[in-house]
């Protein structure tokens, strides 16, 4: 049966790898390439990249490190960032890209999701909104990077996506992002209602505890996360370890699967008891060749 | 005298992730080449067809450009090993339902449909899933039977139980990778499928190397 997934969100501002917080501040991490070469390894279902400077300074998406950092990406890759019309979508997957992103181009002309659908089909087209509370208390998606208040509401929009032909919907609420207070799981659950298509959520994460409720309370077909991945050693997989532990049907290919470390509550694995620790020999693992 | 590798080689409609997989055979350490001129497609060694996008935009590219003879040449006049992959995958059947009815190359019978599952299954078909192994060698050798495979598709090709080498679940039976002699294809990606999936393109390659006629390879063995 279809599994659950579990998406890296790389945010790239000028090409370097950053966390964002609050959609404001931007501290640097390193090279995506990197990240990506990590997180392929530690089994991740499918990774986002999305470049959020390109559509404020009005450029298009960097073909040089689309193809370099997607040349050993064997696991899907969507972009997003600076992408406005067909040529990019065109050049974007040519240089490797298996999906792209679109946000602003979709607010400023919805029609340019059904163009992009009918040359290269639904299921390569994923509209971005960012969504964050108003001055009244409601959900409303906001545009340029939750500067510009557009007006219409995460479920109208995400109804309208769907129809204009969009394949799924990357949901990230701005007043969690980098506030590792965890999904917004009312706003997940109405958009995840209120269309058919798979909708990913994003913005939050702080423990792997809220990988759980994104799916199961918030009932996203995907959950993503930007910082908590690049801050813990083989962090998709314990989240993942974590996840199949809670019931979730994840896909762990891994030869590390954590299957016999104990978590706490929240996702944090919990030190082995002494007496197992002092069993502790070491092991000679093959590395597995394809 | 070394045995020489055969080639492969990658055929650009303009439209599909030629580059992913072409960085797959060259991980792999295959040798590809990506072109879109029909003659060197009638003479390749092997195909690869991927796919990303809609069927009738593919098969209008495919003709207009002379790549509709060239791979008839190629993989049922010369009967040279093909993989399609995905949109790929679709092109090979007679017909799809795809935004109005489109004829495809017709080389194994069924239709291409949307998908139409049970209950709140979402279309498209996106993420990882695992499958039933139905015709094993060569291309699925040492793959274990839970592995997952990354989907990403909101149509299916209904083709003959005899030609589904393997098979997956999702509310419906979707056939997930065909073969009919040297014609092999996967709906999935598996130049996205991490290790599994590049064990079969690594088998493709295998197959491709053990069943080609290279003259030079034979006399090399009987030396």
């Amino acid at each position: 049966m279809l599994k659950k997934r579990l998406i890296c969100c790389l945010v790239l501002q000028d090409e370097l790898l950053v966390q964002s917080i609050g959609f404001s501040r931007y501290l640097p991490i390193g090279k995506a390439k990197i990240a990506v070469e990590f997180m392929t390894n530690w089994d991740i279902d499918e990774i986002l990249i999305v470049d959020i400077s390109a559509t404020r300074e009005q450029r298009k998406p960097s073909m040089n490190l689309i193809a370099n950092i997607s040349k050993n990406c064997f696991v899907p890759l969507t972009v997003g960032g600076g992408i406005s019309e067909i040529e990019d979508v065109h050049r974007v997957i040519r240089a490797g890209a298996d999906k792209i992103s679109i946000n602003h181009a979709a607010l400023s002309k919805p029609a340019f999701i059904t163009e992009a659908a009918k040359s290269f089909g639904s299921q390569c087209v994923v509209v971005s909104m960012d969504v964050k509370t108003n001055s009244t208390g409601s959900y409303e998606v906001f545009a340029n990077s939750g500067t510009e208040a557009t007006g219409k509401t995460p479920t109208a929009w995400a109804k309208e996506v769907e129809e204009l032909g969009a394949g799924e919907i990357f949901l990230n609420s701005i007043d969690r992002d980098g506030s590792k207070k965890g999904y917004d799981l009312d706003l997940i659950r109405s958009v995840s209602e209120a269309v058919k298509i798979p909708v990913i959520a994003c913005g939050g994460v702080g423990v792997m505890s809220h990988f759980v409720d994104g799916l199961v309370i918030g009932g996203a077909s995907a959950v993503a996360a930007a910082n908590i991945f690049q801050h813990i050693e083989h962090s998709t997989i314990i989240a993942k370890s974590f996840l199949q532990k809670a019931g979730v049907d994840m896909r762990l290919s891994t030869m590390a699967r954590y299957t016999d470390f104990l978590f706490d509550d929240s996702g944090r694995i919990l030190k082995k008891a002494d007496s197992e620790l002092d069993e502790m020999w070491l092991e000679r693992a093959t590395m597995e060749s394809i | 005298m070394n045995c020489v590798d055969q080639n492969i080689t990658v055929v650009d409609y303009g439209m599909g992730n030629l580059q992913s997989v072409a960085n797959a055979f060259a991980f792999l350490g295959a040798k590809v080449q990506i072109t879109d001129n029909p003659e060197l497609v009638a003479n390749a060694d092997a195909i690869v067809l991927p796919g990303v996008g809609a069927f009738g935009k593919a098969m209008s590219n495919l003709h207009s450009s002379g790549l509709v003879e060239a791979l008839n040449h190629a993989v049922i006049a010369r009967k040279k090993p093909f993989l399609g992959i995905c949109l790929g995958m679709q092109l090979i059947a007679e017909e799809s339902d795809e935004l109005g009815k489109n004829r495809g190359l017709g080389w194994v019978p069924g239709h291409v449909r949307l998908i139409k599952t049970s209950g709140n299954l979402r279309v498209p078909h996106v993420g990882w899933n695992n499958v039933s192994v139905k015709i094993r060698e060569p291309l699925f050798a040492e793959v274990p039977d839970d592995a997952n495979f990354y989907f990403v598709h909101s149509l299916h090709f209904e083709c003959p139980a005899q030609y589904a080498s393997l098979t997956c679940d999702y509310g419906i039976t979707i056939v997930a990778a065909i073969q009919k002699e040297n014609i092999f294809a996967t709906q999935f990606h598996p130049e996205k499928s991490q290790h599994h999936g590049l064990r079969i393109l690594r088998n493709f390659v295998r197959h491709l190397n053990s069943t080609s006629k290279n003259a030079e390879c034979k006399a090399d063995i009987h030396a």
